[in-house]
């Protein structure tokens, strides 16, 4: 007679697959808090201007228009741009692994993947995106 | 059987009245100058169809004396089948001929009752489309057609109530009369599903061909949702609210739509249903319950109104009532509740055109204890009104002894005891409606200065005349020479069963009380002198003034809470979570700076009761998992 | 692992191909179009467009295919939304096309993204610039409603639902009058709405945990199954209802409504409320159906909470609004209510109703916006119902057309939304859903009230100084306008030819 497994016994098995899942997440938000906490304590402490703004990055994040100017969008058109081009890459990847199993319909797929993200990086460069000022 | 002959303009009957109304009320000012006389052409042609129809019905044998016509098929929808169908047969036959006849009346005397009004086209417009829609009612084949009618003939109430716009009250009492007949409209509609469950059909003929086979729980729970439709269209006790709010109409219409035909509508659906009123006792018990309540509330709010067409109106729902109550008593009433039906129909639109001519000679007053001693002044108002008075209390030979007489007999038949009460109830009658007559005709002038009493125009009085004439002689008529019972009785059933007493007994008993009570009312109102200014009254008469608080109970079990949920809800749904939780953390402290905090960032206040949202539909799913 | 091709059925996807072509020629349009003629090439781009995807809709409607590896079913409740979703997309781009109402332009702003009041919008606006990028946002959310409706996977339906929200978003944040309130509107739809979407993903995911898969087949076979422990699945289920009551406004995810409604473009909002409401119930009824038609016991408790909530909290709140728009907006909170009590009957019946309910209710909500981008005074639209007063008096046509629509909204006989409400009160009662059918009808009672009061105010009370006017529009919303009330009262007369569509369209194929 088979002695059955002691893992499964009196434990769902849906909590059993899930548990590695609930010890990383527990690691990580351990960690996180832990490095919170340990910074607080030990870091030096000298505030200026520039510490104090959002992200440290020196200029202003969201500037309040004075007097009715206009909303400055760059970094946020950059930050587009860089999204059409990352996602490209986050795509090419994995079709370039299957691209052999895919055969033509793949690389059809991926062409117009390709192409329609194209078309806002067109549109952003007709319309003037491109231009820094 | 198929449509022969002249059945075949059934649908005509309804076609008419509504292309009037479509051509006066879309065709714009242009038809100004000719559209009150197309409105009058229209009702009066099909009130013609209406007695050729009746002189063919007459010709057919008994048994075939029910003709449906499908105009076409309208939904159909898995085993929901239902036609635009009409039917006609001696129910919907009285019916056809009381709208057409009393509305062709009514419509002529509108002429000049409404000559000076800038809007008549639209008037004649809205009455023409009621017409249609009463029709429509009466003549559907099916429960759901019957529900458009209904609901057709209610929102040409609603603008006929409201056509004086101008007037604040006429607007307030038309949406009213909206509000309460949409209740008994959940009545209605609930019904109509309940049938169409239990009998797989919403079709008359099929629904009564398989009461048999429904538990009596079912036909109860039918029955008592198509009695609160009655209720709220009949003006029945407890949604009978509206009716005295609605005189707030031009008198053509207090008298067609709120005396005639359309109050009545309640009882013609009891009476169309009654194989399920006779197979549910429970339910017919409760008609009979609401209806004797309603006989007395009418009749004491009818004592106390000093304005002569709320009195009038608190009479039309005692004498519906009367109607209902009979419908509610079985077999042995509903030819009778019919009967009471028509001669009503005919002496309340009389004493209501009376009334309204009464109004023309006075500048629009309508306050009896400012007219008195007009006999003299308006000789035909007055003989024709008192044609209707003496209808409506029940003086033999007038219409109204009659069909009241077969009712009060019919409840002896059922139980000594109610019948006493509508006895007692007829004998109110004779008082409210003596004080009608003598503070308006008889005793000393109390006008108002500047008014000029004077008989009404010819247009007027012609149709007074009519109705005078069948306030006197219908009764006889459909009693004696139409022979009322044995055509009705194909559909309604008749049953008679043996009373205590000799039918003269009860005649002379009613008589003497009815006598009684006029006798009352003529020392109080025309031998003593009436004060200008209301007295005060006992607590039964300021109580019938207020309509038996009937308002004031609508509005605090009903308007208030609602319009308050309504608001507290609002608040709650604005900022509640956000307010609930910063209420929580207000609590422990730092109040001043959380509060202003709960005006802003609703977004994230939304997004926690998403959150709640949920966590509860979670919840919900999990815990009443099966 | 082994990587395999789908096939995909292109005649069955013609209609979404083309809509999907024509949203990317569109943003062409707008990349190479000099601006005087942007305007021009983009409407007969769109009208084309729609009308032709129409046309492909109709021939194709015979079809019953599941294709791209069963995630997209095409049948025919599916060609019936997709075919109301494009009729409506027409009716509301319309109403989008609307240009001579505004004195200034039509009802987007010129550029959305100037700030506010400040000197830039001034000059745009004085130039006459128009954001034409209004219409390819139109044709993106159109082909996200086409795919919504036919998706037959978990991926495919989140992946519609975000390529069908995110258009919409902007399009409410693009109003050329009182832009803050609009800007508000949109910010708040977009966290919301990415909120709900993350609800949807989250059970999604927990979905596949329970079934290990995400297609509607497997996981009903999953379902009918595995016996035993199914709290995963309960939970999944839930937290993809979160993200489709979102998108019907059922209560308690309503919230966004109300200010949505009032704050996007008066045409974006009409064509809004009526199109992503068929959407949404077309997923939520094949997600419900065809994926967890098997433990049909556990969620309908559920939708009965839900239904009962919408409704009576929206026709609660609806009467005490001053806003018309806001007025709708709970309006169409109490209407999502009435239709998930057809949604609950979980039959051929109860599908029927559903589906007609949503084509009178489409045509009813484009009709009253229509009518309210009518209604105007200085500031712009009079959205405020105080200013309607006596509306009947000073345009009797306009004021009968909206009392047309009320009723209809009320489920007054001889209009569509009597034969709707009735169709799914019916399929409620037949489903043995009595109690749930009662609370309807008095929550129906209810709403009756409100939608009078505003018929009561145009016609029963006197013009006052405030009382708007109501501007004579071009042909483009008199056609809508014209076709949203006819379609209203053909629907209430004669609407035995759309019930044998339905008829003939069956249900769900699995």
């Amino acid at each position: 007679m088979l002695k059955r497994p002691s893992i499964t016994r009196g434990v769902p098995r849906a909590v059993n697959v899930y548990t590695p899942i609930l010890v990383l997440g527990l690691l990580a938000f351990g960690f996180a808090a832990f490095s919170v906490i340990l910074a607080t304590f030990t870091g030096p402490k000298r505030y200026n201007r520039a510490k104090v703004d959002a992200y440290e990055c020196g200029i202003e994040a969201t500037p309040q228009p004075m007097g009715g100017g206009r909303f400055p969008v760059k970094y946020y058109l950059t930050a587009m741009m860089f999204i059409i081009f990352d996602i490209e890459l986050v795509f090419l990847y994995p079709w370039a692994v299957a691209a052999d199993q895919l055969e033509v319909f793949g690389l059809v797929a991926i062409v117009l993947f390709l192409v329609n993200l194209a078309v806002p990086y067109i549109y952003e460069w007709r319309r003037g995106g491109l231009e820094w000022d | 059987m198929t449509e022969p002959g002249i059945f075949s303009l059934l649908w005509v009957l309804i076609a008419l009245p509504l292309a009037g109304a479509a051509i006066l009320l879309f065709g714009g000012r242009r038809t100004d100058r000719w559209g009150p006389y197309l409105g009058v052409l229209t009702v009066c042609t099909s009130a013609v169809i209406g007695v050729l129809m009746l002189l063919g019905l007459m010709a057919l044998p008994a048994e075939e004396r029910s003709i449906t016509q499908t105009v076409y098929s309208w939904i159909a929808v898995g085993s929901l089948q239902v036609d635009f169908a009409l039917q006609l047969d001696q129910l919907s036959m009285v019916f056809v001929l009381l709208i057409t006849i009393v509305g062709a009346l009514i419509h002529i005397y509108s002429l000049g009752y409404m000559a000076h009004d800038p809007d008549r086209r639209k008037f004649f417009g809205y009455l023409n489309l009621f017409v249609a829609a009463m029709l429509l009612l009466v003549l559907a084949n099916n429960y759901l057609l019957l529900y458009v009618g209904w609901e057709g003939v209610g929102l040409a109430s609603y603008l006929l109530i409201g056509f004086w716009q101008y007037k604040p009250s006429a607007a307030a009492a038309a949406k009213k009369a909206f509000i309460i007949n949409r209740v008994g409209d959940v009545g209605l509609s609930l019904a109509i599903m309940l049938i169409f469950v239990t009998f797989g059909s919403v079709t008359f003929g099929e629904v009564f061909g398989q009461v048999g086979e429904a538990s009596e729980g079912t036909l109860t729970a039918i029955g008592l949702l198509l009695l609160l439709a009655a209720a709220g269209k009949s003006a029945q006790f407890p949604l009978q609210a509206w009716l005295l709010d609605a005189m707030e109409g031009p008198t053509p219409v207090s008298a067609l739509i709120h005396a005639a035909t359309m109050v009545t509508a309640g009882v013609y659906l009891i009476v169309r249903s009654h194989v399920i009123f006779d197979a549910a006792v429970w339910a017919a018990t409760a008609v009979v319950v609401v209806g004797l309540i309603t006989i007395f509330m009418g009749a004491i709010i009818g004592s106390a109104k000093d304005d002569i067409k709320k009195s009038l109106a608190g009479s039309t729902m005692s004498q519906i009532g009367y109607m209902v109550f009979a419908a509610g008593l079985g077999p042995i009433g509903y030819i009778f509740a019919i009967f009471h039906l028509l001669t009503h129909g005919v002496f309340k639109a009389g004493l209501f055109l009376g009334a309204g001519s009464v109004m023309h000679g006075m500048n629009d007053d309508v306050n009896m204890r400012r007219y008195g001693t007009l006999k003299g002044l308006m000789v035909i108002t007055f003989v024709t009104f008192m044609a209707g008075y003496l209808a409506i209390i029940g003086i033999p030979p007038f219409a109204g002894f009659w069909s009241k007489d077969e009712i009060i007999h019919a409840a002896f038949e059922r139980n000594a005891l109610i019948g006493v009460a509508t006895i007692l109830a007829a004998g109110i009658t004779g008082f409210y409606m003596t004080r009608m007559i003598a503070m308006t005709f008889f005793g000393k002038a109390r006008w108002e200065e500047g008014v000029h009493p004077h008989e009404s125009p010819k247009v007027m009085t012609i149709p007074l005349i009519i109705l005078a004439i069948g306030s006197t002689l219908l009764g006889m008529a459909l009693l004696f020479w139409g022979n009322i019972e044995s055509w009705l009785e194909p559909v309604t059933g008749f049953a008679s069963e043996p009373t205590p007493f000799p039918t003269w007994v009860y005649i002379v008993v009613t008589l003497i009380v009815v006598i009684i009570g006029a006798i009352i009312g003529w020392v109080m109102y025309a031998r003593r002198p009436v004060p200008i200014e209301a007295p005060r009254g006992s607590w039964l008469t300021r109580a019938a003034r207020k309509d038996l608080y009937g308002d004031a109970v609508n509005d605090a079990l009903v308007v208030r809470p609602s319009f308050a949920l309504s608001k507290a809800l609002t608040i709650f749904d604005a900022r509640g979570v956000d307010g609930f939780v910063n209420g929580l953390a207000g609590s422990v402290g730092a109040i001043s700076g959380r509060l202003r905090r709960t005006q802003t960032g609703f977004a994230r206040s939304y997004a926690l009761s998403m959150v709640g949202g949920a966590l509860l539909v979670a919840l919900a799913l999990v815990l009443v998992q099966s | 692992m082994e990587f395999i091709s789908p096939e995909l059925d292109y005649a069955a996807l013609a209609p979404m191909i083309v809509v999907g072509v024509a949203a990317i020629i569109s943003v062409l349009v707008e990349a190479f179009a000099p601006r005087s003629v942007r305007r021009f090439l983009q409407l007969v781009l769109v009208f084309t467009t729609l009308i032709g995807a129409l046309v492909l809709v109709v021939l194709n409607s015979g079809m019953r295919v599941l294709t791209g590896g069963q995630s997209i079913a095409l049948d025919g409740p599916a060609w019936i939304m997709q075919g109301t979703i494009l009729i409506l997309a027409i009716l509301g781009g319309l109403l989008m096309a609307e240009g001579g109402v505004d004195p200034s332009g039509d009802a987007f702003a010129p550029r959305a993204s100037a700030l506010p009041g400040s000197e830039d919008e001034r000059q745009f606006t004085i130039r006459g610039y128009l954001q034409t990028e209004v219409w390819p946002f139109l044709l993106f959310a159109v082909l996200g409603m086409m795919l919504f409706v036919a998706s037959n996977d978990l991926l495919m339906m989140f992946i519609a639902l975000e390529v069908m929200s995110l258009p919409l978003y902007l399009l409410a944040g693009m109003a050329r009058r009182r832009r803050l309130l609009s800007q508000e509107a949109a910010l708040k739809y977009f966290l919301l709405g990415a909120f709900s979407s993350a609800f949807f993903l989250f059970g999604a995911a927990l979905i596949y945990g329970y079934s290990g898969s995400i297609a509607f087949g497997p996981i009903s076979f999953a379902i009918t199954t595995k016996a035993g422990e199914n709290t995963l699945l309960l939970i999944g289920i839930a937290m993809l209802l979160v993200g489709l009551f979102f998108k019907i406004g059922a209560v308690p995810f309503h919230q966004w409504t109300p200010d949505v409604y009032q704050g996007a473009p008066t045409p974006v909002t009409g064509m809004m409320a009526a199109t992503v409401k068929v959407a949404a119930f077309g997923a939520l009824m094949r997600l419900l159906y065809v994926a967890f038609g098997g433990v049909r016991w556990d969620w309908e408790i559920l939708l009965w909470i839900v239904a009962i909530l919408s409704m009576l909290v929206g026709s609660i709140i609806a009467i005490s609004q001053s806003d018309i728009k806001r007025m709708l907006a709970y309006s169409s909170i109490a209407q999502a209510g009435f239709i998930l009590v057809g949604v609950v009957a979980a039959s051929p019946q109860g599908l029927a109703s559903v589906l007609f309910y949503l084509i009178a209710y489409g045509f009813t909500t484009i009709g009253a916006f229509a009518v309210i981008s009518l209604v105007r005074n200085a500031s712009g639209e009079a959205t405020s119902i105080r200013d309607w007063a006596g509306l009947g008096k000073k345009s009797p046509l306009i004021a009968a057309i909206f009392s047309v629509f009320m009723l209809s909204l009320a489920g007054i006989p001889l209009t569509g939304g009597f034969i709707g409400k009735w169709g799914v009160f019916a399929a409620g009662v037949a489903a043995g859903d009595a109690w749930l059918v009662i609370v309807a009808v008095i929550a129906s009672v209810i709403a009756a009230f409100f939608y009078v009061r505003v018929i009561v105010l145009m016609y029963f009370a006197d013009p006052t100084p405030d009382t708007a006017a109501v501007v004579i529009p071009s042909g483009f919303t008199t056609v809508s306008l014209a076709a949203g009330a006819t379609l209203t009262i053909a629907l209430g007369i004669v609407p035995q030819p759309i019930l044998d569509i339905i008829a003939n369209a069956g249900v769900f194929i699995r």
